[in-house]
């Protein structure tokens, strides 16, 4: 996947695509997300009649469902602001995958133009915005999980700058990190032997470094990993980058409190 | 069907195969990591670089093909062309034939593995041997190639042991160093005795009409020493524009293959023997397969034929690493088999429709491809096509999302099912569709929390 070309943003209005998984799942990252942008300064849209990026269908074959989806998003999310997800996968599917889709359509065009202005948050905050040292303090031992949608994308070596300038902060590299957790969508439950093999290994390789939280800025893989996790006796605290993110500006003024 | 296919063969795997399976292939990506990583600077830059020059080749067959041809012939070969697989066979068995020809050498070549010439040839009567080691194992023991670069990933050496043992090889013994000497002692004669070698190429310039073959056990040299007639089976694929392309290439090949610098042995043959040379085999016969290429080339996945067979996608894949080369249930595993197999299948494309299911789409296939093949592009535009060709295979396991798509266009729907979603942690586990039921049988369901962060985002405006 090769790094998309986007508009650098114009001001800081931005729209927000809190992702289906947060919507169902994880509200407290996409509320991380919200706080993490606001403190930056940004004045963020949330576009109500949002539902999913229309990835599921997309990885799963059926284009034409997966277009559909792809159709409201497109409308959904109108206008020239940056769109910004807390997810290299969704964020993936905007800039990549939807256009792979809409090769031979001919609102190509649309789909284009909201690709170009979609980012992964981390990707936005450094590539964007150009910040690139993170304020406050986390005391903290993590993993960082290079979701395989951020590969060859801007947005892993996004999070890893600014989780590395976070004080008290340490990223733990652990073996075999550029292989996938096992998760892929409808992978998951169609291969639920292969996809646990190798959920299980990355949580070998993870947990040998102990540390205290595996970070990644996709809650899906998280949601794999922490399951397998759980249901192999070896629990272990997941948290999404915008979770880090906000509880280390938190820490900061608790201090200065 | 549960489960893909892929993931049954997996789940009856033997815990042994599949370790040597894993073992081997990470091996194989770690030599190549290091071969690139400490030569060059930059080798994305040089894989990209690659995947041009093989992308233009392929593009420019039109003008490529009728050039290696008239270059061949000028070089004193003869051509010939097969549509599809029996074709090619045919063409092989006509040349031994019209010679009375009975005996042949084979080296390692993944396009006859394709055709299944080796069983053609010796229903026809004609002993076919082949003398790659690990292809001759795999003979012996009727089996079938498991990896594009090291056919017997899933062997380990007690049972190739126990194999020579019952193939009159000498009494059992399982140390590496005299299964090779028993095997070399044994293809000596061989050698000997064939009328005629086959080979394949890894490349064939157009410029030059020179071919080249890589092996490490110099067995191909061993092949074309003795015989009379050379018969070189090539993909229409396999062409490329200039010489000079071929240094990027085997630079490449070698080291995302094996970890190599270079391999062993690099043959570049132009022709059969000539008049100033004391032996090699007389007669050149090039025969050019297309066995379905030009159907791919027509597609929108023509970019898999740049694949120069290295075998990098299946050592990085963490699929491949679970479900070994055979759950693929075709000639080509893994990554770039998930692609080809489906597209060289033909009619029986939806028979094959799973294979680009088994993948997450994690993209280290495509990282790590010396040509640069966007892989994971490729297995979502076939997902697409086995669907509209309405496979079973393809389908087997995956929820349908025709209501999901209704659900995801309808805002109101959608808050609706966000506030009622919760009812998913008050079923009981056997009445849950079977996707779920998978779910969460093997990894539990966080609590759901639908509609949660929309509340907390209006609260947030209000204040």
């Amino acid at each position: 996947m090769s790094p998309h070309e986007r508009h650098r943003p114009n001001g800081k209005r931005v729209q927000l695509m809190a992702t289906c998984l947060c919507d169902a799942f994880f509200d407290d990252a996409a509320a991380a997300t919200v706080e993490v942008l606001e403190y930056l300064g940004c004045e963020i849209a949330f576009p109500e009649a949002q539902t999913c990026c229309g990835q599921p269908a997309f990885n799963g074959g059926d284009w034409k469902a997966s277009r559909k989806v792809v159709r409201h998003t497109v409308k959904t999310f109108a206008g020239e602001e940056p769109v910004v997800v807390p997810s290299g996968s969704c964020a993936a599917m905007m800039f990549h995958g939807a256009l792979l889709e809409f090769e031979k359509e001919p609102d190509l065009p649309q789909v284009a133009q909201l690709a170009s202005r979609t980012w992964e948050l981390a990707d936005f905050i450094v590539n964007g915005l150009g910040v690139t040292k993170w304020p406050g303090r986390y005391e903290a031992t993590v993993a960082f999980h290079r979701s395989c949608h951020s590969r060859g994308t801007a947005s892993g070596p996004a999070a890893l700058t600014l989780l590395g300038s976070i004080e008290g902060l340490k990223v733990a590299p652990f073996g075999e990190g550029e292989q996938c957790c096992g998760f892929g969508g409808t992978f998951s439950v169609a291969f639920p032997t292969i996809s646990q093999a190798m959920g299980n290994l990355k949580l070998d390789h993870v947990l040998a470094t102990q540390p205290d939280e595996i970070v990644s800025a996709d809650m899906s893989c998280l949601m794999h990993m922490g399951g397998l996790a759980a249901k192999g006796g070896r629990p272990v605290k997941t948290r999404h980058i915008a979770q880090i993110l906000r509880d280390s500006l938190k820490n900061a003024s608790a201090t200065a409190r | 069907m549960k489960y893909q296919q892929i993931d049954q063969f997996a789940a009856g795997l033997a815990r042994e195969k599949r370790a040597a399976v894993y073992d081997g292939s990470k091996a194989g990506y770690d030599s190549r990591y290091k071969a690139l990583f400490t030569h060059y600077t930059a080798p994305d830059e040089l894989r990209h670089l690659a995947g041009e020059i093989k992308q233009h080749a392929i593009e420019n067959l039109d003008t490529y093909l009728p050039q290696v041809e008239a270059k061949l012939q000028e070089n004193g070969a003869k051509v010939h062309w097969a549509a599809d697989a029996r074709e090619a066979c045919e063409a092989v068995l006509k040349i031994m034939r019209d010679r009375g020809a009975t005996k042949m050498v084979k080296a390692k070549t993944m396009v006859s593995e394709e055709i299944e010439l080796a069983h053609f040839l010796e229903k026809e009567g004609v002993e076919c041997l082949e003398t790659d080691l690990g292809e001759f194992i795999v003979q012996i023991d009727h089996d079938h190639p498991s990896h594009i670069v090291k056919p017997i990933i899933h062997k380990n050496r007690r049972e190739i042991a126990t194999s020579f043992e019952k193939n009159g090889l000498g009494e059992y013994n399982d140390d590496p160093g005299t299964i090779t000497r028993r095997a070399r002692q044994y293809l000596r004669h061989k050698y000997l005795a064939a009328d005629v070698a086959l080979t394949g190429a890894n490349f064939l310039s157009a410029e030059s009409g020179r071919m080249v073959l890589v092996t490490n056990e110099g067995n191909s040299r061993f092949c074309l020493a003795a015989t009379k007639v050379h018969i070189a089976l090539i993909g229409i694929e396999k062409i490329v524009a200039r010489d000079r392309d071929l240094a990027v290439l085997l630079n490449l090949l070698g080291r995302s293959g094996t970890g190599q610098q270079l391999t062993s042995y690099t043959e570049f043959i132009t022709g059969p023997k000539s008049a100033a040379q004391p032996d090699g085999p007389e007669e050149m016969h090039v025969i050019f397969v297309d066995n379905g290429r030009t159907d791919v080339l027509e597609s929108d996945c023509r970019e898999i034929l740049r694949c120069i067979r290295c075998g990098a996608c299946l050592n990085v894949c963490p699929v491949y690493r679970q479900a070994s080369g055979h759950a693929y249930r075709a000639v080509y595993p893994g990554p770039v088999g998930a692609v080809l197999s489906p597209l060289l299948a033909g009619k029986k494309f939806p028979e094959m429709a799973d294979l680009p299911k088994a993948s997450t789409l994690c993209g280290a296939c495509n990282e790590v491809c010396p040509v640069n093949i966007p892989i994971p592009d490729l297995l979502l535009r076939l997902r697409d096509k086995g669907k509209q060709a309405g496979s079973a295979a393809a389908s087997a396991a995956t929820p349908p999302m025709g209501g999901y798509a209704i659900l995801a266009t309808q805002p109101a729907a959608w808050k609706a099912a966000l506030s009622m979603g919760g009812i998913i942690n008050a079923v009981p586990t056997p009445l849950l569709p079977q996707a779920a039921k998978t779910w969460v049988e093997t990894r539990g369901l966080p609590p759901w929390r639908g509609g949660q962060f929309r509340k907390w985002m209006k609260q947030r405006k209000k204040s």
